[in-house]
């Protein structure tokens, strides 16, 4: 048992204090605002504060820290992108990912199990090597392997698919991890509230204040706040914010769902992801199996759940899983997917002056949580763009210089 | 042990069963379930806990808490208290190390004190050291084995449909079902328990009359004709629009009802004390369960904590049953609305102790019984006093209030308040059609619960169409039957507020100095709620702790989101089945006849290559494309999306949907034809072919027929043209006959004039081949002279069996999608998807030529006349290797490298026979691109190749083979 632990039996009181200080009342003026107490929002205020010096900051909430698309993501963490503005960014985040538990001195529980896109299609398997190649040039370590390579990493596994979907190979990329989502909203959180950012949460953003193109505030449920600064981060409720400020995106809304298993057993250690059977799967600490699937096929900015869901990602998983039948799903729930034509991101300045968006995260953004929000400190530090995201800016659709991650998405859409 | 035999009792006392349970033999009664035939047994625990591994007992009975999970060979995580028993079970408890009683995961609970809420989150986060902790809790924290040698068990499904669906066969939801009926509606109830009644059945007080109320309901119920009733079988999510998954051991039954009424009842709550988890310590409903359904003797001698009157009741039905009560502890001042049953008992020789409360569960030996009940006054603050007394006991019973089973009602949107006056919340703003009534609806007295349903089943009759809604909402109960405050602070802890999670009231407060003061964020952070049973036993006493730390009122603390599943669901019986459709044209049968090797293509499955006796792939696939290039081959295209648009504005339509020009194509001719997103991404391509002014006919893609056909009905709904698309995909069969004799081979089976000037290339006929009314378009997919017939779907194998037979004097080979593969890449034809991915604009693929920007409008006309502004990005090119080459050869997605980075990739590649040597097309940095210019690939293995840009098509640069002359 780690030493640690000693502490809490020596002290009588439990010997933690707050991890979010809780402030009665707003400023009534901050240097940036960030609209979004997601890992995004919280991972730009705690860049902002840890390695710019920006503390007068707030993060405005308005349900409670992490609970949207940071609680309801499969936790998968993976650099394996197609294009080479996505491969450099999402390495960059790995590289961070890897010692944020140290840096926050607070375990996420970052468990490396390796990452396996299986292929079922001589097409999937043309689009694996591709990502492979690039991956490989850009040092990212990424290979198409034979079906045999899967049946080692997860022998338990019927490669014929129930015989109707043959695993022809797979793209694997050992660096492709899982966390425990909640503890990296609470990990940036702490860390940006004990580096002086204020978080409030159940404040609503009611309006923005832009004249003559500028921001020159917020409008709050707890009442007005000035700033020059505002950064969007908000995910499924971006188009609801854009309209307050006259901003438009190519965003459009998709449900994205997911579903969660009692407790077992350990059995599986890789990630495992089917594009063609729209599955993925990963086994959590905790031991339920975490299990997703492809969009909803329609616009939707809801939250609700449907049978037809569990009943085909059910169904695929015994294609690959027979022995699952007697396993028993728990909870599925949903969350609101911002996805984009090219399903890059959307990230850095808009047409606002001080406006700027951290946004476009559709079904890939927990991965990023920690690039975005180092870059997104830079970007409005500098008002300039980070190297890293310039390839995600809102205006490459009106130039059509578009950021293909299409092929690079781990299930269909 | 068991109790004499009464007359309701579920079990069949004739049918004993035998069983196992840790490698001990027990015999139960059919009729029992696992924990109710242990506990006759006088087993006391059946299973350990989650985190410390403390010994369980029963405590709800009822699946509302998760203390006996049980395996069961490949049944894992089994819950005992509801299982039914069956003949032959061995069974053990999940997640002890080394068996239930000798459980080395004990040790666990010693050093509880070094593992407060979260500990987890505070160490075993050294980078080196994190796999091997991960692999240890990983280890201890899952709670059943899956069987991994088990099979796919498939199980059938059921569609349904009733007026009123009520959910829960209590004396409310039993009333509500009468009432629907006899307003004319056809009724389905669905309950959990093996019998309907409900809280009826078991709450009886030794109080006839309220057997009587029981039995009656059941007779008039089972009497009604419009009334179905499905036991064993819960109602697992709500769905939008009243869709329901009824499910059974069975299988799924998924229901559309008219309207529904959720009778669902409550979930009798624990109160928090020391040592509350002990075997021995029960939900007074769980005692009553254990000795009115399954005959068996909960306790020797009982000490009872209540904060309402159906404690009392409990401990009537003990004593009728000859269960000593060593007192009645009841936490209020008064006993109010029980005052005769307090009587009752008084003249019983009961003590009955009022303001008081239990302030520990002392221990028996060995720790895995209760000795006493340690019993305290209640000060006015709500904490109990110093002067504590033990009263001698071997079980506890709990009853001090109910939360309700509102997990349906919040997924079908129900706005909830908390009502002060029951001390729980119940419906404020109900969805259209959806109606509650019993304790989920705030109304716990009998008498009351079942005027409710009345009201509710009426109200549900009329709201799907039968009758006018009669009665309206009862007033407030005059007394809450439960405690605002069921819970007592102990220094030492072990007060579990969580029996599924190890959560004591202390890990509350930690949580809430720690910031998590949110329910939604102490949910996550403590895991309250979080386990199998999702906080049916739990979620209400949090919400009051939470409520009290935070100085708020339980409606501002508000409740977590209720979502699927109200119990869990086995996968198997969510999959059904397993159905995977596979489509097969109609010509499956000839291919198979003809040695086909299958590959699947989006649904269908296409012949890949047709097996030669004694031959090789390879040498198949090259033997077929010689046949084609040389005599005449036939190919099944029948998988082509085949779509018709009639109408005046049909011309119009593909004007807009497809980039070239339709309404200039004169009747009787053919066009290529490509198709665009908004973003002027190449998403498909296909050949139209104009039968009639009005009346086109084209194909798409093979993958992309289905969502083409979606896609462009949206498109014609949104423009309101006047014309109709119809889908004929399958209902054509299709075939390619190509080669320079296909037209000699044709030309026995049909009058058509098919000389070059009566049917010249890319023109259509309607006409008849073998005497079968078909469609005959002149086609160069494939680089030779060619007609694509398509006939009616049953005439498919007639057709291929004359063109087999025509062609027989010609050699005709049938050629697979392979052979079809090369022969259009050595005529330079590209295959969507293949040689185009997710940003591919046609200018890109050397299709300019496909694209008028000329015309009013197409999709993704906006976005192409923006990329044609800048400098293309990439351009597809041919390539060739050397005709000696003898190296590693690319494959498709090797990258093109130049100067160190990547300047394109392969798309295809393959030997061509015809060429004699290998060919391929690659996207490339338009600077490259130059004919005879010397571009690099890089190999898998890094080894690069030099290949030369060449013109396509490699195959036919002239297209002679389309003119009559070759």
């Amino acid at each position: 048992m780690p030493w640690r632990l000693l502490r809490f039996a020596l002290n009588r009181k439990h010997p933690e204090p707050r991890m979010f200080t809780h402030h009665d009342k707003l400023k009534s003026s901050y240097d940036v605002v960030i609209i979004g107490a997601g890992g995004h929002g919280l991972a730009a205020a705690y860049y902002l504060a840890a390695e710019h010096g920006v503390k007068n900051v707030c993060v405005l909430e308005k349900g409670y820290i992490g609970g949207g698309n940071t609680g309801r993501n499969t936790t998968i963490i993976r650099s394996n992108y197609l294009t080479p503005e996505g491969v450099k960014f999402y390495d960059e985040s790995v590289n961070l990912w890897q010692d944020l538990s140290r840096d926050f001195d607070l375990n996420l529980f970052y468990a490396n199990r390796g990452h396996f896109t299986l292929a079922h299609t001589d097409a999937a398997v043309r689009t694996m090597r591709w990502r492979a190649e690039v991956n490989k040039h850009y040092g990212v370590d990424s290979e198409v392997v034979g079906p045999e390579a899967v049946k080692e990493a997860a022998p338990m596994i019927d490669l014929s698919c129930a015989g109707h979907a043959p695993i022809l190979g797979a793209l694997y990329h050992a660096p492709g991890s899982v966390a425990r989502h909640d503890a990296v909203a609470w990990g940036y959180g702490r860390g940006a509230d004990q580096r002086g950012v204020e978080i409030h949460q159940q404040t609503e953003v009611l309006g923005i204040d832009v004249q003559g193109g500028k921001v020159k505030g917020v409008n709050t449920s707890r009442g007005y706040i000035s700033t020059n600064k505002v950064l969007c981060a908000v995910a499924g409720s971006t188009p609801r914010i854009l309209k307050m400020v006259d901003v438009r995106t190519p965003i459009y809304i998709h449900p994205l769902q997911a579903m969660v298993s009692e407790p077992v057993k350990p059995w599986l250690d890789p990630i495992l992801v089917s594009g063609s059977l729209h599955v993925y799967i990963s086994q959590s600490a905790r031991g339920e199996l975490v299990m997703g699937a492809s969009l909803d096929p329609y616009e939707l900015h809801a939250t609700r759940s449907t049978l037809d869901f569990v009943e085909g990602l059910t169904s695929h998983m015994l294609d690959m899983f027979p022995f699952l039948s007697n396993v028993k799903v728990m909870r599925q729930w949903a969350g609101m997917a911002d996805m984009t034509p090219d399903f890059a991101p959307i990230m850095g300045k808009t047409p606002v002056e001080g406006f700027y968006l951290d946004s476009g995260w559709g079904t890939w953004g927990f991965k990023a949580t920690p690039v975005c929000g180092k870059t997104m400190a830079h970007t409005l530090v500098n008002d300039t763009p980070h190297p890293l995201i310039t390839g995600f800016s809102l205006d490459r659709f009106s130039h059509y210089a578009l950021t293909g991650e299409k092929g690079a998405a781990s299930v269909g859409h | 042990m068991r109790l004499p035999a009464t007359s309701g009792e579920w079990i069949d006392r004739s049918a004993p069963i035998e069983f196992k349970f840790e490698g001990r033999s027990y015999t139960g009664y059919t009729g029992d379930t696992v924990s109710s035939a242990l506990w006759g047994a006088d087993v006391r625990v059946l299973g350990r806990s989650f985190k410390y591994h403390r010994p369980r007992g029963v405590l709800s009975l009822a699946n509302h808490d998760t203390n006996a999970l049980h395996q069961w060979g490949d049944q894992l995580n089994l819950r005992a208290d509801v299982v039914p028993l069956q003949a032959g079970m061995d069974l053990t408890a999940v997640n002890t190390f080394g068996g239930l009683d000798g459980d080395k995961g004990r040790v666990l609970g010693r050093f509880a004190r070094f593992l407060p809420v979260g500990f987890y989150y505070k160490a075993f986060h050294t980078k080196g050291l994190f796999p091997m902790w991960e692999r240890m809790f990983r280890a201890m924290t899952g709670l059943g084995k899956v069987d991994l040698d088990s099979p796919r068990r498939s199980t059938p499904k059921a569609y349904d449909f009733c007026d009123v669906l009520v959910i829960g066969a209590g004396p409310s939801g039993l009333s509500a079902a009468l009432s629907a009926a006899a307003q004319g509606a056809s009724v389905v109830v669905v309950d959990e328990n093996a019998r309907a009644g409900g809280s009826a059945g078991y709450q009886i007080g030794n109080d006839p009359a309220r057997a009587e109320i029981h039995a009656r309901l059941l007779a008039q119920v089972s009497a009604n004709p419009l009334i179905r009733v499905l036991t064993s079988t819960y109602a697992a999510g709500y769905y939008k629009d009243h869709w329901l998954p009824l499910v059974s051991a069975e299988r799924m039954l998924k229901m559309r009802a008219g309207s529904v009424v959720v009778a669902s009842g409550g979930f009798e709550q624990p109160a928090v004390f020391r040592y509350n988890d002990l075997p021995g310590v029960m939900l007074a409903s769980a005692a009553q369960r254990l000795m009115h359904r399954y005959g068996v003797k909960p306790m020797q001698r009982a000490v009872v904590l209540t904060a309402n009157a159906d404690g009392y009741r409990a401990a009537l039905d003990l004593l009728a049953r000859g269960v000593a009560v060593a007192a009645v502890v009841d936490l209020r001042a008064r006993a109010g609305t029980a005052a005769t049953l307090v009587q009752q008992l008084r003249d019983a020789k009961v003590e009955v102790l009022m303001s008081s409360c239990i302030v520990e569960a002392v221990p028996g030996t060995g720790g895995a019984s209760v000795a006493a009940a340690r019993v305290g006054a209640v000060q006015a603050d709500g904490s109990p006093a110093a002067d504590l007394r033990d009263i001698a006991c071997d079980g506890i019973l709990m009853s001090v209030g109910w939360a309700p089973a509102a997990n349906l009602l919040y997924q079908a949107g129900t706005k909830m308040r908390f009502e002060r006056a029951v001390e729980q919340f119940v419906p404020d703003v109900l969805p259209d059609g959806v109606f509650a009534c019993g304790r989920v609806n705030g109304v716990h007295e009998l008498s009351r619960r079942m005027a409710d349903g009345t009201r509710a089943g009426s109200h549900a009759a009329a709201a799907a169409g039968f009758g006018e809604a009669v009665g309206s909402a009862l007033a407030p109960e005059v007394e809450s039957p439960s405690h605002p405050w069921p819970i007592v602070a102990h220094p030492e802890g072990k007060n579990f507020v969580d029996f599924d999670e190890d959560l004591q009231l202390k890990d509350f407060h930690n949580a809430v100095q720690e910031g998590f003061d949110n329910i939604e964020l102490l949910k996550r952070y403590s895991t309250v709620g979080m386990g199998p049973s999702q906080g049916k036993h739990s979620n209400m006493n949090g919400l009051r702790i939470l409520a009290r730390l935070s100085g708020k009122e339980p409606q501002q603390v508000g409740t977590t989101t209720a979502r699927p599943f109200y119990h869990p669901v086995p996968m198997a019986v969510l999959a059904g089945r397993g159905f995977n459709p596979e489509r097969r044209t109609p010509l499956h049968s000839r291919h198979e006849a003809l040695g086909a090797k299958w590959m699947p293509a989006g649904v269908w499955q296409r012949p890949e290559f047709y097996q030669l006796a004694g031959k090789v792939r390879l040498d198949c696939i090259r033997e077929e494309v010689a046949a084609v290039r040389g005599g005449v081959g036939l190919i099944d295209v029948g998988t082509l999306g085949k779509l018709e648009v009639i109408g005046p504005q049909a011309a119009e339509f593909l004007e807009r949907v497809y980039t070239s020009n339709y309404a200039n194509l004169k009747v009787g001719m053919t066009r290529y034809a490509v198709m665009c997103d908004e973003a002027g991404v190449v998403i498909d391509d296909g050949v139209v072919a104009r039968l009639a002014e009005d009346h086109f006919y084209f194909t798409t893609t093979t993958s992309g027929a289905a969502t083409i056909y979606r896609e462009l009905s949206r498109l014609n709904t949104m423009w309101g043209l006047d014309c109709g698309i119809v889908n004929h995909t399958g209902a054509f069969a299709a075939m390619n006959l190509a080669g320079p004799r296909s037209r000699e081979v044709l030309a026995t089976l049909t009058a058509t004039d098919l000389s070059a000037a009566a049917f010249p290339y890319l023109a259509v006929r309607e006409c008849t081949v073998a005497d079968i009314p078909a469609r005959l378009m002149r086609v160069g997919f494939v680089g030779e002279w060619g007609y694509e017939i398509h006939v009616p779907a049953r005439f498919g194998g007639a057709l291929w069996d004359a063109l087999m037979a025509a062609g027989a004097a010609h050699g005709i080979r049938p050629f697979g999608v392979e052979a079809q593969r090369l022969l259009r890449l050595e005529k330079g034809h590209i295959i969507i998807g293949q040689d185009t991915d997710g940003l591919t604009s046609p200018l890109e693929v050397g299709m300019g030529w496909a694209v008028k920007m000329n015309k009013p409008f197409f999709v993704g006309q906006r976005s192409l006349k923006a990329i044609a502004s800048k400098k293309l990005k990439q351009q597809l090119a041919g390539f060739t290797l050397p005709p000696g080459y003898s190296g590693d050869v690319p494959l498709e997605c090797n990258l093109v490298i130049a100067d160190g980075d990547i300047a394109g990739r392969v798309t295809s590649i393959a030997w061509s026979a015809t060429l004699g040597r290998h060919i391929g097309l690659a996207f490339l940095r338009p600077d490259l691109a130059t004919v005879g210019n010397k571009v690099s690939i890089r190999l898998t293995d890094g080894a690069m190749v030099e290949v030369e840009v060449s013109p396509t098509p490699f195959h036919d640069p002239e297209n002679l083979k389309q003119k009559e002359a070759v």
